[in-house]
């Protein structure tokens, strides 16, 4: 067995999710230690498997192979030390801010009087006394987040999992509550041994975890283990901070490899296909004119995102999008606009659409998409024939997001029309060679 | 507003291609009437329904009986659902049995069974048992699927992190259901219990007058009061008779539907404030008064505590997440291959009983198919026509809609078949007349889900498309063409569908009546079931009501689904 130090030892853990004949690996052989005294950040784009992570760690789901060690002990089922707090904090909305507290206690036995008291007490704690007698409707969604962490503290969880609890608010609730989480932790008010919060913003993982684990996605593995030596109380705005920013960017953003690797292989044809990243053409378009205006047409990414007002999930596919069709270079956590990238913001509306069809009949996935159609009849396909088609690459739900981002891609570059009354997909006159 | 409305479509359509497991289905319910017809043949030839006193002082043991037979049938059908809707929604491989079962079970014609059910329990049960249980029966199998699937659809539609907090706080399967799957299945439960229990007098009123040739099978209970009173033209009783039933039904809104849906508005799941939630004047009054609360604070809260206390000390949460495994226990297969069996064995004695049927009958049922389709394809349109501009007036003005609501509810609620004595006094004597009154019998219990529905549709048009409208300067008739009807399309589908039904179900007492000692009929699926029950013609029975059923559930899967998924995939306003 391992040694008894680590609280939280995940060995060899595997998620392989199966559709009919096809597997798809959600997790694919991820190793992590947790000791006490550590906050971790599970960083990563969405499906990357964070979630599902957490689910295994928590119990609420079984890897499909490797084992979860809790104290040197394999976890079977639910693991009792440990609980989460929700993204949507999901509170009953049927019950008192004091009896969403009570209910977990009253689960594990504790009768009605202390029940009570301690939930006030926790209550009282973050903040809510008053508002006991409150539906959680009538909350704001940080006090309700508030309600979701008391539930948590009431039953003393060694281990405390957060699932992106932020991510649900506003801007200033969420900074208000990361700081009261902090202090709580830092003050050693909770008995709380060790906290894991998965979030794919990476300002708030630099700002209040001790360690990043950087996770990327096809197939979700963990790609870095950063650690985050800044001092408490961490500021947003501090060179030091940023740096630490910077260089996750760099982890995430901008893994180029050759470029036929990029680039991958056509679906049904061996080796990996490549999936499109999920933006549309507008907001690719939005990003290269912003790069355009800038000097040397070059920036940071985490800039990017404070300029753009978007978060970090959604900048890094649009920054992969533009990485892709070879708008844009990413290099140590900058982006740069390539003279292509700089011809396409500055074109018309005709010629924009020009560029984009040649490059977007470059990747293999349009060409299979246009050589399916050619040698169709009449040129047409149901999307529905496409989207099985793909399910042998993707997982249904992927494979459907696939169709309509290429649908969209291939719209604006008139390579393809679809209609939705019959959902087919037709070849255009330009998508023919 | 919309909320009030939304208790009419309840049918909910899992858009499922036709499959193997609906023919097993259908095999299965083929050999059901079999069996019955079979237990019918020892019917006795004449049977002498109860004295019916049309005296005022036997009105209120009358309504009693009726209410009581309503109840009890609400409870098993509540019970079943509960647990049907459970297994369904929790067990994978149960779930594809069940749920095909649901879907053809809910579009099967249910008076179709009435003469049948009658027939075999009178067969082995003295008469007054026999009809009280078939009465119960009918109306559990009108009760019973729409329940299930609303607490199917709340159990496989409960937000996964909900269901995640209760594993992780590690709730047992009582307090799961007590915290989490009861409270937000509520309001769906409290709806369709609604439409069940409105649904249930017509079935209730049904059975209470079913009388074929020398067969009187009436209960005692409002519905036979009335088709006495009818009978005997005693319009003194009949306005007594009628009264009493509406009073009962607007009593049954206020006292119990009204305040339970008040009650539930609080399991909403929605994290704001409804904008109008349900009110009830009664139930306002119980939360006021000190009696209630303290039986609350003093009885309820300790008791209840005491429960769930007991329940999970007796059965802890489950601990371990036992990954599933897919495959099937070894005692499945033989109960398949027996049930299997069986089912072939009860089909080919089925077939059998069938083909003693002759050729001339098999075309007597033909035409008296396309003659009940062509009353219920009548009393469809007839309904659309008045109920659409109607139903729009009403939906567009919310002044109007406010006034008149719960007026056309009451008037809604009274069942079509309580009043269909009524219609016989009034146009029997006319020519065509049980063609008329059959026609009316069926509009009446078809117009009103038509109506709540294009009410829904049209109070639920956005204000936005109005203003368009208006802006554009279309005129009356392009309004109509490019936004009212299409937005209105998927609620007259669902309303449509839903009316046909009850159309069908009007046929079996509307085609053949017995009435002031004369038996008169009109051609109609429904007249050969009732006259085959009347005569004893086993065969006849059999096949017509199987014909009735396949031709019902075809023109469903067949029909409406298509307009069904055409509504869901591009009228719908989301």
């Amino acid at each position: 067995m391992t040694t008894n130090s680590h609280l939280l030892e995940l060995q060899h853990i595997h998620m392989i999710y199966t559709t009919g004949q096809r597997q798809f690996p959600a997790v694919q052989d991820v190793n992590l230690v947790v000791d006490e005294g550590e906050f971790v950040a599970l960083l990563g784009p969405s499906g990357c498997g964070k979630s599902t992570l957490l689910r295994i760690i928590t119990g609420l789901q079984a890897p499909t192979e490797g084992q979860v060690l809790y104290r040197g002990q394999p976890l079977h089922g639910v693991n009792p030390y440990a609980t989460i707090v929700f993204q949507s904090f999901a509170l009953f909305p049927w019950l008192t801010v004091q009896q969403n507290v009570e209910v977990a206690l009253k689960a594990r036995g504790v009768p009605p009087q202390p029940r009570s008291l301690r939930a006030i007490d926790l209550l009282d704690r973050v903040g809510l006394d008053g508002f006991e007698t409150a539906y959680p409707r009538e909350l704001s969604g940080g006090m309700r987040q508030k309600v979701g962490f008391a539930r948590a503290m009431a039953v003393e969880p060694e281990l405390l999992c957060l699932d992106e609890p932020f991510s649900a608010l506003d801007v200033l609730s969420a900074d208000a509550l990361r700081g009261e989480l902090l202090e709580l932790w830092l003050g050693g008010g909770i008995p709380t041994r060790a906290i894991l919060m998965v979030t794919h913003n990476i300002e708030e993982a630099v700002f209040m975890a001790d360690r990043i684990v950087v996770m990327e996605k096809d197939p979700g593995r963990v790609v870095a283990d950063l650690p985050v030596n800044l001092p408490h109380p961490r500021h947003h705005k501090g060179s030091e901070f940023l740096a630490v920013v910077d260089r996750v960017y760099a982890t995430l953003a901008g893994q180029t490899e050759p470029e036929h690797v990029e680039m991958g292989t056509a679906p049904g044809e061996p080796g990996r296909t490549r999936a499109l990243p999920l933006v549309t053409v507008n907001e690719l378009a939005a990003v290269l004119e912003h790069l355009a205006d800038v000097p040397h047409h070059r920036a940071d990414i985490y800039r990017l995102a404070d300029d753009l007002k978007i978060n970090s999930d959604h900048l890094l596919r649009l920054t992969e999008a533009a990485e892709l069709l070879g708008f844009a270079t990413v290099a140590q956590g900058d982006i740069s606009l390539t003279p292509l990238g700089e011809t396409f913001a500055a074109a018309s509306i005709v010629a924009r659409k020009e560029i984009f069809a040649t490059r977007i009949r470059r990747l293999p996935l349009f060409r299979w998409l246009l050589a399916m159609l050619a040698a169709a009849d009449n040129h047409q396909i149901e999307a529905d024939v496409a989207q099985t088609a793909l399910g042998l690459d993707f997982p249904p739900p992927e494979a459907e997001r696939q169709i309509e981002t290429a649908v969209g891609w291939g719209r604006y570059a008139e390579l393809l029309a679809y209609d939705d009354r019959h959902g087919v997909i037709y070849l255009e006159p330009g998508g023919v060679r | 507003m919309e909320q009030r409305v939304r208790v009419f479509s309840i049918r909910q359509f899992t858009l499922r291609p036709l499959a193997w497991g609906d023919a097993v289905v259908l095999l299965g319910v083929a050999v059901l009437v079999y069996v019955g017809v079979r237990l019918a043949l020892a019917t006795p030839a004449v049977i002498h329904g109860p004295a019916i006193s049309l005296s005022p002082r036997a009105l209120p043991l009358y309504a009693g009986l009726s209410l009581a037979r309503m109840g009890v049938a609400y409870l098993l059908s509540l019970f079943f659902s509960l647990v049907y809707g459970y297994l369904a929604a929790y067990n994978r491989r149960a779930e594809k049995i069940l749920l095909p079962l649901l879907d053809v079970l809910q579009s099967i014609p249910i008076l179709s069974f009435l003469p049948v059910v009658m027939l075999s329990l009178r067969a082995i049960l003295p008469q007054h048992v026999a009809a009280e249980l078939a009465s119960v029966a009918l109306i559990f199998t009108s009760q019973a699927w729409n329940l299930t699937f609303a607490w199917y659809q709340a159990l496989t539609t409960i937000p996964k992190e909900l269901r995640e907090a209760s594993t992780i706080f590690r709730f047992n399967g009582w307090l799961r259901l007590k915290t989490l799957e009861l409270p937000f299945g509520a309001i769906s439960l409290t709806w369709n219990s609604m439409v069940s229990w409105a649904g249930g007098w017509f079935f209730l009123m049904a059975a209470e007058i079913f009388t074929v040739g020398q067969r009187d099978f009436r209960l005692p209970g409002l519905g036979a009061y009335l088709s006495e009173a009818a009978r005997q033209a005693n319009l003194h009783a009949l306005a007594l008779g009628i009264g009493t039933l509406i009073l009962l039904i607007i009593a049954m809104d206020q006292l119990v539907w009204r305040p339970l849906l008040a009650w539930s508005d609080r399991f909403s799941l929605e994290l704001v404030e409804s904008e109008n939630p349900s009110t009830s004047w009664f139930y306002e009054t119980l939360r006021a008064s000190r009696v209630v609360e303290s039986l609350g604070r003093h009885l309820l809260s300790p008791l209840s505590e005491h429960l769930d206390r007991a329940l999970l000390r007796r059965f802890p949460a489950a601990v371990a997440t036992a990954p599933e495994k897919a495959g099937t226990s070894l005692a499945v297969y033989p109960a398949a291959v027996l049930g299997g069996m069986g089912l072939l064995y009860g089909a080919g004695l089925a077939g059998d009983m069938l083909l003693k049927v002759p050729l001339a009958e098999w075309g007597a049922i033909g035409v008296g198919l396309v003659a009940t389709l062509l009353r219920v394809a009548a009393a469809l349109a007839i309904a659309l026509a008045w109920t659409t501009p109607i139903g729009v007036a009403i939906g567009t003005n919310r002044r109007l809609a406010i006034w008149l609501q719960p007026l056309v509810q009451i008037v809604a609620s009274v069942p079509a078949t309580a009043l269909f004595p009524v219609f016989l006094l009034l146009v029997l004597h006319l020519p065509g007349g049980l063609n008329l009154a059959a026609l009316l019998l069926m509009l009446m219990g078809t117009q009103w889900y038509l109506l709540f529905n294009i009410i829904a549709g049209a109070s639920a048009i956005p204000q936005d498309l109005k203003y368009t409208a208006a802006l554009l300067q279309l005129n009356r008739w392009q309004r109509w063409i490019t936004l009212i009807l299409p937005a209105l399309f998927p609620y007259i589908i669902t309303g449509a569908i839903t009316a046909g039904g009850g159309a069908w179900n009007a046929s079996i007492v509307a085609e053949y009546v017995t009435f002031g000692g004369r038996t008169r009929q009109t051609i109609g699926i429904g007249a050969l079931i009732a006259q085959a029950t009347a005569t004893g013609d086993y065969p006849l029975l059999l096949a017509a009501t199987l014909a009735m059923i396949l031709t019902v559930v075809a023109i469903n899967r067949l029909v409406w689904r298509r307009f069904y998924r055409l509504a869901e995939e591009r009228f719908r306003m989301e």
